[in-house]
């Protein structure tokens, strides 16, 4: 298969193996606040998908509507795009990735957009096993809509007219890991290298990617009395994991340190290396990973990192035994079925 | 003028009525009930006559009364008729009122024990000890409510005069596969027929007589001709929400891909298919799957459609292609669930928020029923835009005769799409770019490999590029092409049918009411008034309905609303016409039937 050309190699910036520079991975230029953690994000997925070699044209990009919802436009310009209506990207994910089993499907949502609105298509689209990477950009307020508290703000968490939010916050993490999500992470925009790593983990994985990312939004939800700014969530980060990820290439084969590391290996060769820092935590472990979310949030801290991962589970194409060519591109020969067989109906019908 | 329709033959005057008749048959639902009446009409139809079968059943799994309606027709009228010549009455709960309203002079085959004999006395009653006869011709007692219905096939085909080999073939194909099954149902109904032969008298009002008008004919509904449709027609990704009447398109397709759609090395599917949470959910996998090039489809009904509303409004906007199948009931919300009617006429004209229009497609018969729903993914792929084939209850769940239906060869349109290499010879490509003054731009589709022909899909303002823009002049230009292409449609949707007489007066009807709307054009043809019928198959409006608008004194709307739906359609559309249109209704769950046409039409002539 042919590729894209890559653009004019400048001889100081580095390509990777498909012979790409970053350049070809960007897309258009952000108009989000100078300073949103949703832009931060959006620079660690054209990090990752440079280093990981991704091929631009097979990439399809999703979202529903909010201040992260028009990230899509801001990565990727080789990719298409499909920026949907409020809470629904992952329906449209799902007849995307049903329609073509070759791309590589990346959805971003709010937490407005997945966690009211959309609540039921994220509930359904991961149990599921949609294959495709869900980045939550969670703010815990609308940012678009100017700054009403989401879902997910903590009780009691204030906004900066003075409002209090009243309810619970539902948490993405520990509901995907009830919904049997196979790949669980929280990140915090701030912290890019973490980030990157299991942006890159999750580039090899084949199924649902739940990837809850607090990202401050400035406007609105960045004064100090608020739990998800930059301050409170780099003071209550912690950190699980030095995270390690290695593309499976078929050249070398992958060599991980010994040590205190645990490794997973993916379907496709791809490992994660692990080094615990959280004492006893087992990424594996889906009813300890419970525990260990819940008792940290009951400290207030944002546990981060790898939550969870099962690398073995059919995502919704092989579980719906499709043909291994995207079901786009099967032609007529393939699809209508002949005169004869329209006889055989017809004559049972009489 | 007094035209009459079918007034059911008087006891002791009229002649027998040969081969033109209905049969209602009254049970219970969930009784099982339904293989009998499918036998007793499929026995019929063997025996050459044209038969129509309504089934009206309540919104209820078991316990609740449900009638089916049998009619034959010489005439070949199918549509549901308003009298009945004989009843069969197996619901204790309902036998009374169903006396009160049988029409005078009927056939009443009734449960012995039932004792209605002494309700009336201008019907022909005829007691039948169901009981003892099942007992006597089924050995096995836990088996006798099964085969109880067996009975009523038996006296009726004896009454009829219907062939017992007919019927015991109906049987047996009714039962296909089911060897014990077979043999027991077509012992119960030899054993009526054999007790109806030595104890009741012969009747002579209505007579089943061999013909010949159903050679090589089929027996189908609307939702299994749709699904064949979709079948021959490739789709290749189905999202969809279980909904009366709506349900069994999806599952007969579901029945048929097991069969048709598996790849014969593999056995892998070449159709994916998924249950959705709930009908937004479908519509975004029907129009995501569409973007990306796959042949999509969804079946619902007018709840669903409200749901998907958001959505198809997305999608006429963003110019994805689907499929959109909607087969009405009785509204608005629950309404009347399992009762038929066309009230989704204005929801899917112009589904959605904002400026919306949209393609719909109205088949009127069986054979209608597949192959619009084979072009209806032509035309959703060469307009790129949500596609409407409306249908209602009576089609969609109603069994009809109908001839076989013809192989779709014509090739598939999957429209303007770039390939590869075509996008990389394009020059200046933009997605929304109106490149042949159709309307109708070229598109990309995901995975394209070469590094051309990307673009960003979005709801909101948009440029010929696909570039983000709230500029006014890119808006307009936007809107203003859709509505471009929407005229552009005019010569590509299904032309209407006429069926003229000559005259100055029209009707005008759609989908479901054409067998009632044929019926009444020749009642009141026979009554002195002539009408030139133009039945609608399709919106936009294409040129053959701008002439008969303009050339009518009067048009006749004929519709299954309260709110002549349709009529302000046409109303909107040509203003300066607006008079013309008269609204003839019917809504109240039942089929449309003939008299009442003919009724309204007579009493607006008389005005
Ligand atoms: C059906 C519908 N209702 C409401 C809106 C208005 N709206 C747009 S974005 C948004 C909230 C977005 O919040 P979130 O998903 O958290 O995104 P953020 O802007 O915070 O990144 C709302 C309510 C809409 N676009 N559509
Ligand atoms: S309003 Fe908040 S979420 Fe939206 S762009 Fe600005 S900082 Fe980001
Ligand atoms: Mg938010």
């Amino acid at each position: 298969m042919t590729t894209a050309t890559p653009s004019a190699p400048t001889p100081s910036a580095p390509t990777n193996n498909l012979g790409f520079s970053k350049q070809d991975y960007v897309g258009s230029k952000s108009t989000l606040c100078a300073g949103c953690g949703h832009d931060s994000i959006t620079a660690q997925i054209i990090n990752a998908a440079f280093e990981s070699s991704i091929e631009g044209y097979r990439v399809a990009k999703y979202s529903g509507i909010g201040c992260s919802s028009k990230t899509p436009a801001y990565f990727l310009n080789q990719g298409w795009g499909f920026n949907s209506v409020h809470g629904r990207m992952p329906s449209i994910a799902t007849g995307a990735s049903l329609a073509n089993r070759n791309l590589i499907n990346i959805g971003v949502s709010g937490d407005g957009d997945s966690m009211s609105i959309g609540m039921g298509q994220f509930v359904h689209a991961v149990r599921r096993n949609i294959p495709m990477i869900y980045i939550i950009e969670d703010n815990g307020v609308y940012g678009l809509t100017k700054g009403q508290f989401s879902a997910t703000a903590d009780k009691g968490a204030h906004l900066k007219s003075g409002a209090v939010n009243d309810f619970p916050p539902i948490d993405p993490c520990t509901l995907a890991l009830e919904l049997g999500c196979g790949f669980v992470a929280r990140c915090f925009s701030g912290n890019p290298k973490q980030l990157n790593t299991i942006l890159k983990a999750a580039f090899a994985y084949e199924g649902t990617v739940v990837l809850d990312i607090i990202s401050p939004c400035v406007t609105f939800n960045n004064h100090d009395a608020s739990t998800r700014s930059y301050k409170h969530v780099k003071d209550h980060d912690f950190p699980l994991h030095d995270l390690g990820f290695v593309q499976y290439s078929e050249v070398e084969d992958v060599e991980i340190p010994a040590g205190q590391t645990e490794v997973v290996t993916f379907p496709d060769g791809s490992k994660v290396a692990i080094k615990a820092i959280h004492e006893g935590y087992d990424p594996t472990d889906r009813f300890g990973a419970m525990k260990a979310i819940h008792e940290s949030m009951a400290k207030g801290e944002f546990l981060t990192g790898l939550l969870y991962i099962n690398p073995t589970q059919p995502p919704l194409p092989q579980v719906l035994n499709l043909v291994d060519e995207p079901l786009a591109s099967l032609g007529e020969d393939v699809l209508k079925p002949s005169p004869a067989v329209l006889d055989e109906i017809m004559q049972s019908l009489m | 003028m007094t035209a009459s329709l079918a007034a059911p033959a008087k006891p002791g005057g009229a002649k027998t009525r040969i081969n033109d008749f209905s049969i209602q048959v009254a049970t219970v639902n969930g009784s099982g009930s339904q293989t009998a009446n499918t036998v007793l009409l499929r026995a019929i139809f063997q025996m050459g006559v044209l038969v129509s079968g309504k089934n009206l059943f309540p919104s209820n799994i078991a316990g609740l009364p449900t009638w089916f309606t049998i009619r034959a027709s010489a005439e070949g009228y199918v549509a549901r008729k308003a009298s009945n010549e004989m009843l069969i009455l197996m619901n204790p709960e309902t036998a009374k009122e169903d006396i009160a309203k049988a029409d005078a002079g009927a056939l009443v085959i009734y449960d012995e024990p039932l004792q209605l004999d002494k309700l009336r006395n201008d019907l022909s009653f005829i007691p039948v000890p169901f009981q003892k006869l099942v007992t006597a011709s089924c050995p096995e007692p836990k088996l006798h409510k099964l085969v109880k219905n067996m009975i009523y096939v038996g006296v009726a085909s004896r009454l009829l005069g219907v062939d017992m080999e007919e019927a015991k073939k109906a049987i047996a194909k009714q039962l296909k596969g089911k060897a014990k099954a077979i043999e027991l149902n077509q012992n119960a109904a030899m054993a009526a027929y054999d007790w109806a032969m030595e104890n009741l008298p012969d009747q002579d009002q209505v007579k089943v007589v061999r013909d010949n008008k159903t050679q090589g004919l089929i027996i189908v509904d609307g939702n299994e001709a749709c699904a064949l449709g979709a079948l021959f027609a490739g789709v290749t990704v189905v999202g969809w929400y279980p909904i009366t009447p709506a349900s069994s398109l999806v599952e007969t397709f579901i029945e048929y891909a097991e069969e048709y759609r598996k790849d014969p090395k593999t056995g892998k599917s070449t159709v994916a298919i998924v249950q959705m949470e709930d009908e937004l959910a479908s519509a975004g996998v029907v129009l995501s799957a569409g973007w990306a090039g796959a042949r999509s489809m969804t079946s619902t009904a007018g709840p669903g459609i409200s749901l998907m509303s958001e959505f198809i409004g997305l999608g006429y906007y963003v110019e994805a292609p689907g499929v959109f199948f909607n087969v009405g009931r009785t509204g608005p919300s629950t309404g009347l669930p399992t009762r038929t009617q066309q009230s989704d006429v204005e929801l899917c004209a112009k589904c959605s928020h904002g400026d919306t229009q949209h393609i719909n497609l109205y088949p009127g018969t069986m054979e209608e029923c597949f192959q619009f729903s084979y072009d209806a993914f032509d035309l959703a792929e060469r307009f790129q835009t949500p596609i409407f084939v409306v249908t209602d209850l009576d089609l969609g769940m109603q069994n009809w005769s109908s001839k076989p239906f013809a192989y779709p060869a014509k090739p598939y349109d999957r429209g303007k799409v770039l390939n590869q290499q075509q996008l990389a010879e394009a020059k200046d490509w933009g997605r929304y770019k109106d490149v042949d003054g159709d309307g109708i731009c070229y598109r990309s589709l995901p995975g394209t490999p070469g590094g051309k022909g990307s673009y960003f899909t979005r709801g909101s303002g948009h440029n010929e590029y696909a570039q983000y823009s709230e500029k006014p002049e890119d808006y307009v230009a936007v809107v203003d092409r859709l509505k471009r292409k929407y005229e552009t449609a005019k010569t590509h949707v299904p032309t209407p049918v006429f069926r003229t007489l000559g005259s100055a007066k029209g009707v005008l009807a759609f989908g479901s009411s054409d067998p009632a709307m044929i019926e009444a054009q020749d009642a009141l043809a026979a009554a002195g008034l002539k009408t030139d019928y133009l039945r609608l198959r399709a919106l936009p409006f294409t040129a053959e309905v701008d002439a008969f608008v303009k050339g009518k004194q009067v048009i006749y709307v004929v519709e299954q609303n309260r709110d002549g739906q349709m009529a302000n359609l046409f109303r909107e559309t040509y203003p300066e016409y607006a008079t013309k249109f008269k609204s003839v209704l019917h809504y109240d769950g039942h089929a449309i039937d003939a008299k009442c046409i003919v009724d309204q039409i007579t009493a607006f002539e008389q005005k």
